[in-house]
């Protein structure tokens, strides 16, 4: 496929990856966390750190909207499906996701809710049309690059003045959370960031300023291709050994130091920012989600249906918490493998294939295992 | 569920709609987020939106830079 098979050229990530090598000064350790799950997935499928050479290390994000958002959202998607007049549309991504007491959306739905699997907030629209009965709430999750499309739905539904359509908003920020990272740290140094891609399409460079700026952290934002992401450490080795910390562009083919003006305003002229919002593995971090602004209040699910989070425990021998900060491995946690495997997945981290225990999964364990074996 | 892939714009539809291609596979999707798309033209389509349109220039650009790099990589 054009503009995707031309970065996964194997040649070409390993001449890059001896340039790495040569670059690379060899009495220190390069540490850099990838945030997005996109770049995770693509690290782990095409061996990217098997190329590199030894002292730079990669340090799983929180990227996975999937992955962070907390267990009593997900208990709160079931209470809102388990009502008889509503019809809950969500990603397939969050059907599997553990929630309270061994649930699920799936085992909900299996018990007789009403939860469709939708492909776009377009689906969703369609569906609240064709049903004025029902009750259509989009469960709606993501970040930067989902929420233009939430912000549209719901322009959508007020030009075609739906009453029967909400949406339940778990909608995210990316710089937030990384500035949370580099805040709480628990001991796990990072010295450059992997910056988002599809995020950044929409919301440009400059919201990473600041970490140039006020934590010195260079941050190259880089496409989800195995090439982009080589092409990106390259870049970041060179920012470290000049002493640099600039916000730099790998993905100058898809995003611009503005960003896409058009969905940055459908974006502000809907949502606004929440005071405060649990992150899984990050607990609260301020200003980091967005509500629906008040004059579109009648398309807030929360407000409509009365919902009110509680707190829930995740399952106290689940590692993902300590993962998503960067502090542990998939590996390191106990049910890697045994209790927990995509099909019978314990924590978030294993469910979406974002997520860095089901990468570990899906390709990483079996690298491991051939070092094993040749060493 | 960031993922998203790059299409090929094939017919532009009314309501700011088009149809794409991925692979040779034809589907419908939203362009209300991108301005001033023609026939031909790549996007990143995520969750049947197009989020932006994929730059022909800059991604030769980035083709060379990561040549280079390859180049002086197999030189060391
Ligand atoms: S392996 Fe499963 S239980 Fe362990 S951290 Fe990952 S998702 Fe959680």
């Amino acid at each position: 496929m054009k503009h995707v098979d031309e970065y996964r050229d194997g040649e070409l990530a390993r001449g890059i990856a001896r340039r790495i090598t040569a670059e690379a000064q060899p009495e220190r350790d390069y540490r850099f966390m990838e945030f997005c799950g996109g770049h995770t997935h693509a690290i782990s499928r095409y061996g990217v750190e098997d190329l590199l050479p030894e002292n730079i290390r990669m340090i799983h994000g929180p990227g996975c909207p999937v992955c962070v958002l907390p267990m009593g959202r997900i208990d709160d998607a079931i209470k809102l499906a388990a009502r008889p007049e509503v019809t809950l549309c969500t990603y397939a991504d969050l059907m599997r996701v553990p929630a309270s007491g061994g649930t699920s959306l799936m085992k909900a739905k299996a018990d007789g809710a009403d939860i469709r699997m939708v492909y776009s907030t377009l689906d969703a629209i369609a569906i609240a049309e064709k049903e004025p009965d029902r009750e259509v709430v989009f469960f709606a999750i993501g970040f930067e690059t989902t929420t233009p499309p939430t912000a549209l739905a719901i322009r959508l539904a007020q030009k075609k003045r739906l009453r029967n359509f909400s949406i339940f908003c778990n909608h995210v920020i990316t710089p937030a959370a990384m500035q949370a990272i580099l805040e709480t740290n628990e001991g796990v140094a990072i010295e450059g960031f992997v910056g988002p891609a599809h995020v950044s399409t929409v919301i440009g460079m400059s919201p990473y300023r600041r970490f140039a700026t006020d934590y010195h952290k260079p941050v190259v934002i880089a496409g989800f291709e195995p090439l982009d992401v080589i092409q990106a450490v390259l870049m970041l080795v060179r920012q470290i050994n000049e002493g640099r910390s600039d916000i730099e562009n790998q993905y100058r083919r898809a995003v611009t130091e503005t960003g896409n003006g058009r969905a940055i305003d459908e974006m502000a002229e809907i949502f606004e920012l929440r005071e405060s919002f649990e992150w899984r593995g990050l607990g609260e971090i301020p200003r980091s989600a967005l509500r629906l602004r008040e004059k579109y209040a009648q398309f807030d699910a929360e407000q409509r249906f009365g919902v009110v989070t509680s707190p829930a425990r995740d399952n106290p021998a689940c590692e993902c918490g300590a993962i998503l900060r960067g502090a542990k491995r998939p590996q390191d946690c106990k049910l890697f493998g045994t209790a927990c495997t995509p099909e019978t997945p314990m924590g978030s981290c294993m469910v979406s294939s974002e997520g860095s225990c089901a990468a570990h999964w899906a390709y990483g364990r079996f690298r491991q295992l051939e070092r094993r074996k040749a060493s | 569920m960031c993922l998203a892939i790059p299409a090929r714009v094939v017919e532009l539809l009314p309501d700011e709609m088009a149809r794409v291609s991925l692979d040779g596979v034809s589907k419908i999707i939203s362009t209300a987020l991108v301005d001033d798309l023609a026939i031909g033209d790549y996007v990143v389509l995520h969750v049947g939106y197009a989020l932006t349109k994929i730059d022909e220039v800059e991604a030769l650009a980035t083709l060379e830079l990561l040549r280079e790099a390859a180049a002086l990589g197999a030189a060391s």
